[in-house]
C-alpha cells in the first residue's frame, strides 16, 4: 500500500467549532497522525479563501487526500468535493469530520468536547488513508415530469415546467383542479376575486399542449430514481366518461339523490351526480359512488337514460391503472384545515352559528350558497366575533407551529363583515397578529380603521344565553376577564398536512419534519429539495404558506425539476457494489439481500476456470451496502463503505485520545 | 470511580445521522460519551462491526436506522433487524452483556428523540461498568 499524503482542514466556523473545541489542540493532535503532512486551521473553511487553502496545499505540498473537520457531511460535503476537483484530486479523496452538529453544538464542556473531537479527526484520517478514487457515472433522463396536486401550488408547478419545454403530468385525487384557493371568496391584501385569478390557469392547464391532466387520480406506486421514474396511477372511475361529457347538466337534473356538497364546505347540496362547481377542470360531471342509488343498490340508471345521444354515462366503468416514465417529481399535496371539533370548548357542530373560517369563505362567496349575502340562519349577524389561533400555536392539539395565514385572512374577513354589513360589531381575538407579507401590515392597519375591536386574548369558552352566544376569555391588555356577545362566531382554523400526504410520502421517502409537513433537504439554502434525489416540494405541503409564497415556492420547484430534464443526464451512485471475483462463492445471498435487483449470478471465466458469481448492475446499484452487510466472503464490497474501511474506522473512533 | 462509557453508534445516512444532525442543529444536549460512524443503511452494518467495536474498546453499541417502513432504500432496516437481533442473543455466548448493544430508530427530525436515546444508551451501559472483553485483553497482553 502506498503511503498517503493527508491534509486536515480544520474549520472554526465562527465560533460554532471553536467555543467548545480547542481548535489548536485538535490542530497539533492530527498533526502527529500517521501519513498526516498538513494541519491547518482556518475562520470559514467552506469560504472562497478556506477552500483555496486546500487547493493551494493539493497543488503545492502534492496532497493526495483531504480530511476537512467542519460542520456535518450533509451539508458540505459537495462543496468540498468541488474543491478537491478544482485541484485536480479525485472527489471521492475527502472525509469530513463531523465536529459541528455532532460534538461542538451538543456538548458544553471544552474538555471533553476537544477530546471527542481527536477521536472523530482520527477516525476520518483512518478512513481518508484507505479512500481510493471513485468515478462517476452517468444515464440518461426520460425528459417528462409529474406534478402531484392540483392546487394553486401544482397548477403553477405544472405551467412552469410545460412551459419549459417538458411534457407533464398533473395528478389530482379529486374530480376538479383548483383546491383549496378555489373555494375561497377574496384574497387577502389586494381583495382580488380568488376565481378570477386562479380560473384562467385551471384552463390553462387543460389547454396546454404539454401537460396532461389526471384527475380523480392517486399514486399507487413509485418505483426507480432521479431521471428514470416508473409511477403507477390508480384512476378512479368517474362513470362519466370524461372525453365525451360536455357538462351540459341534463343528467343531474334526473338524478334524485342528495349530497353534502363539500365545495361548500357542507353548506348546501348537491346530486350524486354532480360537477364539483361550474367552472371545474375538467370540465366533466362525476358519479359520487358512496351515495348512486345503481352503484350501490343496482337499481335506477336514470341519468343512462337522458344522456343516450352522447352517451358520456357508464355506471360500469372500473377503476384503471397507468404507468407513467417521468424524470422528476414535483409534490404539491397541500394542507387540510384544521378540524374545529377538536376544540369542543368553542362550541363549533354544537351551534349553527359557529363556523369556521373556510365556511365563512363560502357564506360571503357570490358563488356560495347564499350568492354571497352574509346571512346566518336566514338572518343578517349584528354581532361577529372572530377567534384566531384556532388550531395553531396551540400545544394541547399537537400544533406548536404558526399557520402563518390566518392573521391575514381574519382580517380579510373582518373588512368583507364590515362591507357587507356597515353597523355590525366587530370583535376579534388574537394572540399576535403576524402580519409581515407585502402589504400586509398596510392592510392590517386599514381594517383596524374600520371600527374592527381587536383584543388580545384566547376565548377560553363559547356558550349559549338567549338567543346570543357569549364569548369568555382574558383580555390580557386589561388583565381581566370580559364576555363578548356574538351573532356570528368565526373560528380561524389553522393548516395541516394533507391527510393523504403520508402515504404519498412512503413512496417517495420524504421525510417529515416534528410538525408533519414535509421535510426540505435545508430549510435555507434547499428550500425545495427533498432527501430524495428528483423530487421537490411547493406549497403548503412543505409548511403553511398563504398564496404568493406558495406560487413563488411552486416556480422555484418547477425550475429545479427542469434542471435534470434540461440536462437530460444525472449521475449515478457513485459507491457502487464491486465483487471480488475469485473470493465470490455465489451463494446469492447478496442477490437476495439487494431491495433493487441490481445484483445477479452469472457464469463468468475466473482465473481460466468457469464460475458462477455476483454481478452487480451499476446503473441499478443505490448504494446501500446491504449485499455487503450479508456477505461472508468479503467478496462484495460497498466502495467508500468497505468491511477494512469501517472497521478501520471503529478501531480508531472507540479510543481515548 | 467515575467511569464513563465509550459508545460506538452506527448511524444510516438518511434519518438517524440527519437525526443528529438536527439534534446539533437545534443545540440540544446529550453525553459526549458517544462515537457516531455514519453508513448509507443500517442494512450495511455486519453483526461482526459490532463485536469488533466491543473488542476494540467500546463499552457500548448502539445502531440506528430509519423506522420501520421508512427505510430509505425500500427495506434495509427490516434486513438490519432481523440480523441485529439474533446477534443481541448471540452476545452473551461471547460473555458480552447483551444491554451493551442496543438498536433504535431515529428519523431525520428526531433530534430529540436522538439525543434521549443517546442519553438512555449511556445510562444504561454506566452501571455495567467497563467492558470484559477490554479488560480481558488487556491482562492477556501483561501476561504475555
Amino acid at each position: 500500500m502506498s503511503t498517503k499524503r493527508i491534509g486536515v482542514y480544520i474549520c472554526h466556523c465562527g465560533v460554532n467549532i471553536a467555543q467548545t473545541v480547542g481548535i489548536e489542540e485538535l490542530k497539533s493532535f492530527a498533526a502527529t497522525l500517521p501519513q498526516v503532512k498538513v494541519a491547518e486551521n482556518y475562520m470559514y473553511m467552506c469560504s472562497e479563501p478556506g477552500q483555496e487553502l486546500i487547493r493551494k496545499d493539493i497543488k503545492e505540498k502534492k496532497l493526495n487526500r483531504i480530511v476537512v473537520v467542519a460542520c456535518s457531511p450533509r451539508l458540505h460535503e459537495p462543496t468540498f468535493r468541488n474543491t478537491l476537483v478544482s485541484a485536480g484530486l479525485n472527489p471521492y479523496c475527502l472525509e469530513i469530520a463531523n465536529v459541528r452538529e455532532q460534538c461542538s453544538w451538543v456538548h458544553k464542556d471544552k474538555k471533553v468536547a476537544t477530546s471527542k473531537a481527536k477521536s472523530v479527526v482520527a477516525a476520518a484520517v483512518t478512513k481518508v488513508a484507505l479512500l481510493e478514487p471513485l468515478e462517476e457515472k452517468e444515464v440518461s433522463v426520460t425528459k417528462t415530469a409529474m406534478v402531484v396536486g392540483g392546487g394553486i401550488a401544482g397548477i403553477q408547478a405544472a405551467l412552469d415546467i410545460a412551459d419549459s419545454g417538458f411534457k407533464t403530468y398533473l395528478i389530482e385525487k379529486e374530480p376538479s383542479i383548483g383546491g383549496h384557493m378555489m373555494q375561497l371568496d377574496k384574497t387577502f391584501p389586494t381583495l382580488d376575486c380568488s376565481a378570477c385569478i386562479l380560473t384562467p390557469k385551471m384552463s390553462d392547464i387543460k389547454n396546454h399542449p404539454n401537460i396532461e391532466l389526471l384527475a380523480y387520480s392517486e399514486v399507487a406506486d413509485v418505483k426507480g430514481f432521479v431521471g428514470n421514474f416508473k409511477v403507477t396511477v390508480k384512476r378512479k372511475p368517474r362513470y362519466i366518461e370524461e372525453a365525451i361529457c360536455n357538462a351540459c347538466g341534463t343528467c343531474a337534473k334526473y338524478c334524485s339523490i342528495a349530497i353534502i356538497d363539500r365545495y361548500n364546505e357542507g353548506l348546501s347540496k348537491l346530486q350524486a351526480l354532480h360537477i364539483p362547481f361550474p367552472q371545474a377542470i375538467p370540465a366533466a360531471y362525476v358519479v359520487d359512488p358512496e351515495e348512486c342509488r345503481y352503484l350501490k343498490e343496482g337499481t335506477c340508471r336514470q341519468c343512462e337514460q337522458v344522456c343516450k345521444e352522447l352517451n358520456a354515462i357508464n355506471l360500469d366503468m372500473q377503476e384503471e391503472s397507468v404507468e407513467l416514465d417521468v424524470g422528476t417529481i414535483v409534490v404539491a399535496t397541500g394542507f387540510d384545515v384544521f378540524d374545529a371539533n377538536r376544540k369542543p370548548e368553542l362550541g363549533y357542530g354544537r351551534y349553527e352559528n359557529v363556523i369556521t373560517g373556510m365556511e365563512f369563505e363560502r357564506v360571503v362567496s357570490a358563488a356560495g350558497p347564499n350568492q354571497g349575502e352574509l346571512l346566518i340562519n336566514g338572518k343578517k349577524p349584528k354581532e361577529v366575533v372572530f377567534i384566531q389561533c384556532v388550531g395553531s400555536r396551540d400545544k394541547t392539539v399537537g400544533n406548536e407551529y404558526c399557520s402563518r395565514v390566518c392573521c391575514m385572512y381574519t382580517a380579510k374577513q373582518a373588512h368583507l363583515v364590515r362591507e357587507k354589513l356597515p353597523d355590525a360589531k366587530i370583535t376579534i381575538f388574537y394572540i399576535d397578529v403576524r402580519a409581515f407579507g407585502k402589504g400586509y401590515e398596510e392592510f392590517y392597519d386599514r381594517v383596524k380603521g374600520e371600527s374592527v375591536y381587536y383584543r388580545r386574548g384566547n376565548v377560553s369558552e363559547v356558550y349559549k344565553k338567549g338567543d346570543k352566544l357569549i364569548c369568555r376569555a382574558e383580555d390580557t391588555l386589561l388583565g381581566k376577564p370580559i364576555e363578548v356577545p356574538a351573532d356570528l362566531v368565526v373560528l380561524a382554523v389553522g393548516i395541516q398536512p394533507s391527510a393523504g400526504a403520508r402515504e404519498l410520502g412512503k413512496l417517495l421517502k420524504l421525510s417529515t419534519s416534528p410538525d408533519n409537513f414535509f421535510l426540505e433537504a435545508h430549510p435555507k439554502l434547499r428550500p425545495v429539495d427533498t432527501g430524495s434525489d428528483g423530487v421537490f416540494l411547493a406549497g403548503c405541503c412543505q409548511g403553511p404558506k398563504d398564496i404568493p409564497d406558495t406560487v413563488a415556492q411552486a416556480s422555484a420547484s418547477a425550475a429545479k425539476a427542469v434542471i435534470p430534464l434540461a440536462q437530460g443526464k444525472v449521475k449515478t451512485e457513485t459507491m457502487v457494489a464491486r465483487v471480488h471475483e475469485q473470493a465470490c462463492r455465489a451463494c446469492g445471498y447478496c442477490v437476495e439481500a439487494c431491495p433493487y435487483d441490481a445484483i445477479e449470478l452469472q457464469l463468468q471465466e475466473v482465473n481460466g476456470r468457469e464460475k458462477s458469481v455476483a454481478v452487480v448492475n451499476e446503473v441499478l446499484c443505490k448504494s446501500c451496502g446491504a449485499c455487503t452487510g450479508v456477505c461472508f466472503s468479503g467478496a462484495i464490497q460497498q466502495t467508500g463503505f468497505t468491511d477494512d474501511q469501517i472497521l478501520a474506522v471503529i478501531g480508531a473512533i472507540g479510543k481515548e485520545y | 470511580m467515575n467511569f464513563e462509557p465509550t459508545i460506538v453508534a452506527f448511524l444510516c445516512n438518511w434519518c438517524s445521522y440527519a437525526g443528529a444532525d438536527l439534534a446539533g442543529t437545534s443545540r440540544f444536549q446529550y453525553p459526549a460519551n458517544v462515537r457516531t460512524v455514519r453508513v448509507m443503511c443500517s442494512s450495511r452494518i455486519n453483526p461482526a462491526f459490532i463485536v469488533n467495536a466491543l473488542l476494540e474498546g467500546a463499552d457500548g453499541v448502539l445502531v440506528s436506522g430509519c423506522h420501520p417502513g421508512e427505510c430509505h432504500y425500500v427495506s434495509g432496516n427490516y434486513l438490519a433487524r432481523r440480523k441485529l437481533v439474533l446477534l443481541r442473543r448471540f452476545l452473551e455466548h461471547l460473555g458480552i452483556h447483551p444491554d451493551r448493544f442496543r438498536m433504535s430508530w431515529v428519523s431525520a427530525s428526531e433530534g430529540s428523540k436522538f439525543a434521549d436515546v443517546i442519553k438512555e444508551v449511556t445510562e444504561a451501559v454506566r452501571p455495567l461498568g467497563p467492558n470484559q472483553i477490554k479488560r480481558e485483553q488487556v491482562w492477556m497482553q501483561q501476561a504475555l
